[in-house]
């Protein structure tokens, strides 16, 4: 009680002095920098998330063969989800004498729940987007469709038993499937009107599907309440062939955000752990004296917590201020990347800085400050008297522990964790070991110097153990903010340069054998460079080892409809240039023994494949066998044509094979299209402009989320180099006014502080160089899957960026140790 | 030199005490088989040149260190067999300190140094009690001034003010005036002897002042860890 209240009074005096204002100011600015990092990472995080959804249409899709008890979507609603419902198979629409298979996906009037339908008024004409569907008695059709039909807008279309008016044309459609399952374009039709058409009877290859979309948290409710129940032909969906580079593109998008919010809290730690640091020390004194007046360790002890305390508090509430305030200011500024239709954040994003800002202080600050209760009272009557330093493996375990914990919490990566905790371990280490060396050895060069040099060197050497931790601090602030950069300019242009704005954006399919001769005329004669064909085989997979794929066990539920579904299947003499083989070897060009095959990664690892294994794929009644020689990993991103399974040459000849391809068109190529699908009305082509605008979105915004990160983090860092530099304010306040007592003027004395803090600069600026370097090639590469190239340039960078920053945020320190009237400080001393 | 006086009326008694250190060139003693009394409301001063181990023997006789052997009584308390909680509790209840260089809290402003031990001590009217004794110590006017803006003088006066507010037993003075111009000091002097005769409290003083020791009522000479001499002064 006595020392809760003794706290309380010395803290208002010492915050009334300014004694603890950098601390504050420290804990402060990490709170205000986590917060508008977490809100920015989540709302954005949620953007991307939502735009991958688009893909489904939906949040979560519910699919069967069976349609869809009314049960489910009343649960879903029960949930305060929205539902919509589609029912999709293949038939064949006339109009008049014409006909061809289409795809008919029929809607309910919600549909879809994510994205929305585009149309146009003409063939290949300017698209527009809609919010409805289309009306009973009303179909939306794929321009391929009204090509092969000699249809256009205002025609009517036998659909079944109804004869149903085409008002737009169907351009796309969120959930419009990339794979080659749906060969046949596309029919949109209201689902009202499916019960008069007369086209679903026994034995209709049906799709049902619930859509449901709504509240992320409701979503993962009903999901997991509804999975138990769920029949094994109804596959709840996520990710797909067809949408995996949407889903890869947000994956990597919240990676990027997940480490720039690591490092907004890297900066944060160590902002706070070079003021906590200059806190215990100063307090030291004091504590002195209090036990020479007769304070107990315990009263000590107390009286640091309850100040911690305090001053934790106090920052929280100055940070979080300033961080809902900049989150207001985001929301306002950012309002067409931050969808304004998502749930508002609330505040969570300040109480977990506020949180994440508590443990810091705690893991920093609480070992010295415990430590402080065994300061001898005898250094009231001799300065050299010192508490014994706080236990090492409890300053660092404390502290590590706290970043670790807040890390995790933030990254729920613990690969990311890993490479970023001991890269900054290793990094810190190095600096520290360079910071001692270059203690011991600036010594040795101040007689070869001017005044105001030798001064500098001889601080640097003298301050030993201070002026190592200081080149660590320097250094680790560097490193991080060096890394940010990196992340920014080199990795985001990376991903960027990986869509280029040369990929394919349309893909052919069902190309006969013999029309590839024809189809690359008509596109020489249009002046495009006929593209390349890939053969595509349809088969089912039978056995896996000699194990039917129907009583396999599979490590992953998605293995099972893997195994089970009508499969692609494609032979190539040649490795795909976005193929990368992880494990055994491709085939030679002139192979002609017994079939391999080679499988793409995650189909590998989901289906419980591995090399070696034997499996039978069932093609139109033959069988054929083959070997896996190989892993693949495939780079979505290239948007080529791309297969799960891929065979080595000669394996499936003489089967039923079709051909696909892709090309890349631009605007003003694309009427070749129309005579392409009048000459070959089998031949669907898919319109990929849409999804690559859609990864494209995706990648764009998370390249703003990470810059306006950048200038949060940046204030961090900041923030850091002059916490370090004020740590040793006291002592350059007395030095100087010595100095000047003695007659140096103040230039000289600037100048010996400037040499001081540029010796420190280019040190640390070296080493984080270094390290940032390193730390960047391992992220791109583990986790980015992003080439990394050497960048000589970051080195001229951090070595200036160094010195250049840590002589001005000495300067800014410093100059008012230096400007102070010498009697004034020699007075107080 | 043995003094007989009764256990009640020795405020502060030293048993044969030593200090011994380590250092590179082996042992250093510090202070050598040192033995006294002091009796309540005396005022005694401890000379010596420079390194003779006075600020060592302050030191000790506050249990701010422990001896090498021997041992201290301060105030009927054996400080050898307390732990370091136990003589900060006989400091805070019995102990005042004035320092050479003052030891102010730099955060703290005149009035609230002064409180600083009352509140330790959980004193209930610290503010008022500590704004009497600045009053009698000549700084009511300058009670809300920080450390940095008191001159030497005034930054000894609120270091007495303090020293003198929990109406301890023993004070005891390192140097008070070592810091201070002559003039300044003799001012200083004046205003403890004034205030250690008024409050009955027992001085311990530290000084290489001559004059100043003059004044006390003892003179207690070191001289290379030992006690040479221990003399009533004249005065």
């Amino acid at each position: 009680m006595k020392s809760l209240r003794f706290a309380l009074r010395s803290f208002g005096r010492e915050l009334r002095s300014g004694e603890v204002l950098v601390l504050l100011a420290a804990v402060a600015l990490a709170v205000a920098a986590l917060t508008a990092v977490g809100f920015l990472t989540d709302r954005i995080g949620k953007a991307v998330a939502r735009q991958a959804n688009e893909v489904l249409a939906a949040d979560l899709r519910l699919r069967s063969q069976e349609p869809i008890p009314a049960s489910w979507s009343e649960m879903a609603q029960g949930y305060g989800l929205q539902t919509a419902e589609t029912t999709t198979f293949p038939s064949v629409v006339f109009a008049g004498d014409l006909s061809a298979l289409a795809t008919i996906k029929a809607v309910s009037d919600t549909y879809p729940l994510r994205g929305n339908v585009r149309i146009a008024e003409q063939l290949f004409g300017e698209q527009i987007t809609v919010e409805h569907t289309p009306a009973q008695g009303e179909v939306w059709a794929d321009g391929a469709l009204l090509a092969r039909v000699n249809a256009d807008i205002g025609d009517r279309l036998l659909v079944g038993n109804l004869e149903l008016e085409v008002t737009a044309v169907l351009t796309y459609r969120p959930d419009q499937s990339m794979g080659f399952a749906s060969l046949a374009p596309s029919l949109l039709m209201n689902i009202d009107d499916i019960p008069a058409s007369g086209l679903i009877i026994e034995g209709s290859r049906v799709g049902y599907a619930l859509l449901v979309a709504g509240n992320e948290d409701a979503v993962n409710e009903f999901d997991a309440t509804i999975q138990p129940e769920l029949p094994d032909a109804v596959r709840s969906s996520n990710r797909e062939e067809s949408s995996e580079r949407a889903y890869r593109a947000a994956d990597r998008a919240q990676r990027f955000l997940s480490l720039t919010a690591i490092i907004a809290l890297l900066l944060s730690a160590v902002a706070v752990a070079m003021s906590a640091r200059r806190f215990a020390h100063r307090r030291m004194d004091t504590v002195a004296l209090m036990k020479s007046l007769g304070a107990t360790q315990g009263f000590v002890i107390a009286v640091s917590i309850v100040q911690l305390v305090l001053l934790g508090i106090l920052g929280v509430a100055v940070g979080s201020a300033v961080g809902f305030a900049a989150e207001k200011t985001l929301t306002m500024v950012l309002a067409d990347l931050i969808a304004s239709d998502l749930p508002p954040v609330g505040p969570m994003p300040v109480v977990l800085a506020s949180g994440s800002a508590l443990v810091l202080l705690v893991g920093f600050a609480l070992p010295s400050l415990i430590q402080l209760r065994n300061t001898p009272p005898l250094r009231v009557l001799r300065h050299d008297a010192m508490p014994p330093a706080p236990s090492r493996i409890l300053v660092a375990g404390l502290s590590l522990a706290a970043v670790a914990a807040l890390l995790y919490r933030s990254v729920g990566d613990a690969q990311m964790l890993v490479i970023l905790l001991g890269g900054i371990i290793v990094i810190a280490a190095a600096l520290y070991m360079v910071g001692r060396a270059l203690v011991a050895t600036m010594g040795r060069f101040r007689s070869g110097v001017g005044v105001a040099w030798r001064y500098g060197l001889a601080n640097v050497a003298r301050r030993g153990r201070d002026s190592a931790v200081q080149v660590v601090a320097f250094g680790l602030g560097l490193t991080v903010l060096l890394l940010l950069t990196i992340v920014r300019t080199d990795l985001l242009d990376g991903w960027r340069q990986t869509l280029d704005e040369n990929a394919p954006n349309h893909f052919m399919i069902n190309i006969q054998p013999q029309e590839r001769e024809s189809v690359a005329d008509i596109y020489r004669s249009a002046g495009v460079e006929p593209p390349e064909f890939m053969p595509l085989v349809r088969a089912r997979m039978s056995t896996i080892n000699g194990i039917s794929v129907k009583d396999r066990e599979y490590p992953d539920p998605g293995g099972r409809w893997m195994a089970n579904r009508e499969a692609n299947l494609s032979y190539a003499a040649r490795l795909s240039s976005s193929n990368e083989i992880l494990e055994g070897e491709w085939w030679p060009e002139d192979y002609d023994g017994p079939p391999l095959i080679s499988v793409e990664e995650e189909a590998a690892v989901e289906t419980g494949l591995v090399l070696g294994d034997t499996l039978v794929f069932n093609v139109a009644g033959r069988e054929v066998e083959a070997t896996i020689a190989s892993i693949r990993k495939i780079n979505w991103d290239s948007f080529q044509p791309n297969f799960f399974m891929v065979f080595s040459p000669g394996a499936l000849d003489g089967m039923p094979t079709t051909y696909i391809s892709s090309l890349r068109l631009a605007p003003e190529e694309r009427p070749v299209l129309v005579d392409l699908v009048r000459k070959h009305p089998s031949i669907s082509v898919i319109d990929l402009d849409a999804i690559l605008q859609q990864v494209r979105g995706i990648v764009q915004k998370a390249s703003l989320a990470v810059q306006a990160v950048f200038v949060f983090t940046l204030a961090a860092g900041i923030a850091v180099l002059f916490a370090a530099v004020q740590s040793t304010i006291d002592e350059r306040r007395f030095e100087s006014a010595m100095l000047r007592a003695l007659g140096a003027r103040k230039r000289i004395v600037f100048s010996g502080v400037m040499a001081e803090f540029a010796a420190l600069g280019a040190a640390a600026g070296v080493l984080a160089s270094a390290g940032a370097s390193i730390l960047a090639a391992i992220v791109a590469v583990r986790l980015f899957e992003l080439p990394y190239e050497f960048n000589p340039w970051l080195w001229i960078a951090g070595v200036g960026a160094g010195i250049f920053v840590v002589c001005i945020s000495g300067y800014i320190a410093a100059r008012s140790a230096v400007n102070a009237a010498p009697v004034d400080v020699l007075r107080a001393a | 030199m043995e003094n007989q006086s009764t256990a009640s009326a020795a405020v502060l008694a030293v048993h044969g005490i030593s200090k011994e250190v380590s250092s590179p060139e082996g042992t250093l003693t510090i202070l050598d088989d040192v033995s006294f009394e002091v009796r309540a409301g005396e005022s005694v001063a401890i000379v010596g040149p420079s390194g003779a181990g006075k600020s060592t023997l302050l030191a000790l006789l506050a249990g701010l260190d422990l001896p090498t052997c021997g041992h201290v009584v301060l105030n009927g308390a054996n400080l050898s067999s307390l732990d370091e909680d136990g003589r900060a509790i006989v400091r805070a209840e019995h102990v005042g300190f004035v320092f050479q260089s003052f030891h102010l809290v730099p955060s703290l402003n005149a009035l609230e140094n002064v409180m600083l031990p009352l509140e330790l001590a959980g004193g209930e009217d610290a503010r008022k009690a500590s704004g009497d004794i600045i009053n009698k110590v000549g700084l009511s006017d300058r009670w809300s001034h920080y450390p940095a803006q008191l001159s030497g003088g005034e930054k000894q006066r609120v270091a007495i003010a303090r020293a003198f507010a929990t109406e301890p037993a023993v004070l005891f003075a390192d140097e008070p005036t070592g810091n201070l111009d002559s003039r300044t000091g003799a001012n200083i002097m004046e205003l403890m002897f004034d205030l250690n005769r008024s409050s009955s409290t027992t001085l311990v003083l530290v000084t290489h002042d001559l004059s100043l020791a003059e004044r006390c009522d003892r003179v207690i000479s070191l001289d290379g860890g030992k006690l040479v001499s221990d003399t009533k002064s004249a005065a």
